[in-house]
């Protein structure tokens, strides 16, 4: 481990993680499936013998489409998986977004989920509680806060696990597709808070399918292909690798159109 | 990820995000665990009206059953002191019952936050077996009241005995609601067999009937119904409160505890402590499957 450089924050390195797709789950099915000689479970690689580096402070922008294995790599480095082999290796605090929502509990109310939240995020009591108003006022959802998480819109439900994501004093910033709920004024709000994060010099991982925005945030693009590495390089060149643009982009003059496309009207 | 001050990047090691040090992991994040603890303990009866209650009554009604059925109507008060016989039992099954049934579901319980959010995943069970002990507090406040109007006065042994016998259960309790709330999230047939299990405990214990009893129909032969942790504690219990309660404690305690019991309960809870590593080891080795299978 000790031969990576001081300024690399994550390390992904020959990873493969393999899912079991399951065929049979009770018992009748089974043993029906044994008598008959077929196959009783089937796997397949989300992610297959994955590597790149990250260095501290890049910005990645990580496309593919659904299925690619987006979402399953970033729980591998967010540590709520562990590969089936390889090694993923991170820097510092994480924090983000994994799969549009934040781990809440339904039954909590805003202000509990905060709070525990934050905890699970690695923040203390006394981090939390000083930060408290700076999150709730970025998340404005009023008087929800102290309703149970379960009764929230999806949006609101984003907006407050986006807030206290962002919060978080950490060094790799994660976020899948978090803008895929959020109204445009929110929306809005979250880029700009994410240019903030990067300009910070953290490490930025964003989810898209949006290249305007990726071309916004990010200085690299990975591409995944049935969770192998299809591209690993320019932000320019990635997007046109996965053919999200029309030859000219120039078409549209009308600036509004572009701020769409910039905020992510999911393709 | 602890919860100590951040420091700069460049300070900090590469390292596995998934890095967990399993039970010792728990304990270091003593902040996230508390508030697990006061989550669970609000959301178990969750939109009941009565609340908390239901963890006093739940118990005291299977007491009232146990001295109405066992103790008035077959004959078995022939115990000195049955109430405080059973109910120091039940005390301590009652908690063991509740850790293993709740700990087995837990992980499963909480998938919204395990499939989202690394943290070390034995903190669900572990705050399981804390909720529990939690509900203990009263229950032994009323039994101290039960034991203090009939005449006992706390001695050495017997306290040690009950810190034993709460070790024990603490101890086997987490063990197993580890095991099985892993076990849990890949069939959860395993929650329906614990609920079966855990009825079988509430007879393998000398609750409702005196230990005199085995040892007459056994003919002394114990040594396998001694074996199980849990009647272990139920004995430690019952030294500790019931034997101070009846006419003459010094005969009691010879006539219906067993020899070496203090020895027993040490035992006990060195096979509790083998079974926690067990435990630990089984899940660290399934832990990785977890958020797919949930």
């Amino acid at each position: 481990m000790a031969d990576y450089p001081k300024d690399v924050s994550i390390v992904v390195d020959d990873v493969t993680k393999a899912f079991t797709l399951r065929y049979h789950r009770t018992f009748k099915q089974v043993s029906v499936a044994m008598v008959k000689g077929r196959d009783l479970s089937d796997t397949f690689n989300a992610l297959d013998h994955v590597s790149f580096t990250v260095k501290q402070g890049e910005s990645i922008g990580l496309m593919g489409l659904n299925g690619s294995g987006k979402s399953t790599l970033l729980k591998l480095v967010n540590g709520i998986m562990k590969p089936d082999s390889g090694t993923v290796l991170t820097r510092g605090r994480i924090a983000g977004l994994i799969a549009t929502g934040a781990g809440f509990h339904p039954q909590l109310t805003g202000r509990e989920n905060v709070y525990l939240n934050a905890a699970v995020l690695g923040m203390g009591e006394r981090e939390t509680a000083r930060k408290f108003d700076a999150i709730i006022d970025f998340a404005e959802i009023g008087r929800h806060l102290d309703a149970p998480v379960g009764n929230y819109s999806s949006g609101q439900f984003a907006r407050l696990g986006f807030a206290v994501a962002v919060h978080v004093d950490s060094d790799i910033f994660l976020a899948d597709e978090v803008l895929a709920v959020g109204d445009r004024p929110f929306k809005k709000k979250c880029m700009e808070k994410m240019q903030e994060i990067r300009d910070s010099g953290r490490t930025l991982f964003y989810v898209s399918h949006a290249a305007a925005s990726v071309r916004k945030m990010c200085d690299r693009v990975i591409v995944l292909e049935n969770g192998k590495v299809g591209f690993d390089g320019g932000v320019n060149a990635g997007i046109k690798y996965l053919k999200y643009e029309d030859e000219n982009p120039d078409n549209d003059p009308d600036d509004m159109g572009d701020l769409d496309e910039e905020l992510g009207a999911d393709i | 990820m602890t919860d100590t001050e951040h420091l700069p990047v460049s300070e900090q090691p590469l390292v596995e995000p998934s890095a967990s040090n399993g039970l010792l992991g728990v304990f270091s994040r003593r902040y996230l665990l508390r508030l697990l603890v006061r989550r669970e303990i609000s959301a178990r009866y969750q939109g009941s009206f009565l609340g908390l209650l239901w963890s006093y009554i739940n118990p005291l009604s299977q007491f009232f059953i146990y001295w109405f059925i066992m103790g008035k109507l077959i004959g078995l008060d022939k115990t000195e002191t049955y109430p405080i016989h059973v109910f120091a039992a039940l005390i301590v099954v009652h908690f063991f019952v509740e850790t293993f049934n709740a700990g087995t579901r837990s992980i499963v319980r909480n998938k919204a936050l395990v499939k989202k959010m690394a943290l070390p995943r034995e903190m669900f069970p572990v705050a399981s077996m804390l909720v529990s002990l939690f509900h203990v507090g009263p229950q032994l406040i009323i039994l101290l009241i039960a034991c203090l109007a009939t005449g006992w006065s706390p001695d050495l042994v017997g306290m040690s005995a009950a810190l034993l016998a709460f070790g024990i259960v603490m101890v086997l309790g987490t063990a197993l609601a580890l095991l099985f709330s892993t076990a849990n999230v890949f069939f959860r047939d395993f929650s329906s067999a614990v609920s079966i299990l855990t009825n079988f405990v509430r007879f393998g214990v000398p609750m409702i009937y005196p230990y005199t009893l085995v040892a007459d129909r056994f003919r002394g032969h114990t040594d396998l119904y001694l074996a199980n942790p849990i009647a272990d504690a139920v004995l430690l219990m019952q030294r500790a409160f019931w034997v101070g309660t009846t006419n003459d404690p010094a005969a009691t305690a010879l006539v219906h505890m067993p020899d070496h019991l203090l020895t027993r309960g040490l035992i006990a809870l060195g096979a509790s402590l083998v079974l926690l590593v067990i435990a630990q080891l089984v899940f660290t080795r399934l832990e990785n499957k977890i958020p797919e299978r949930l």
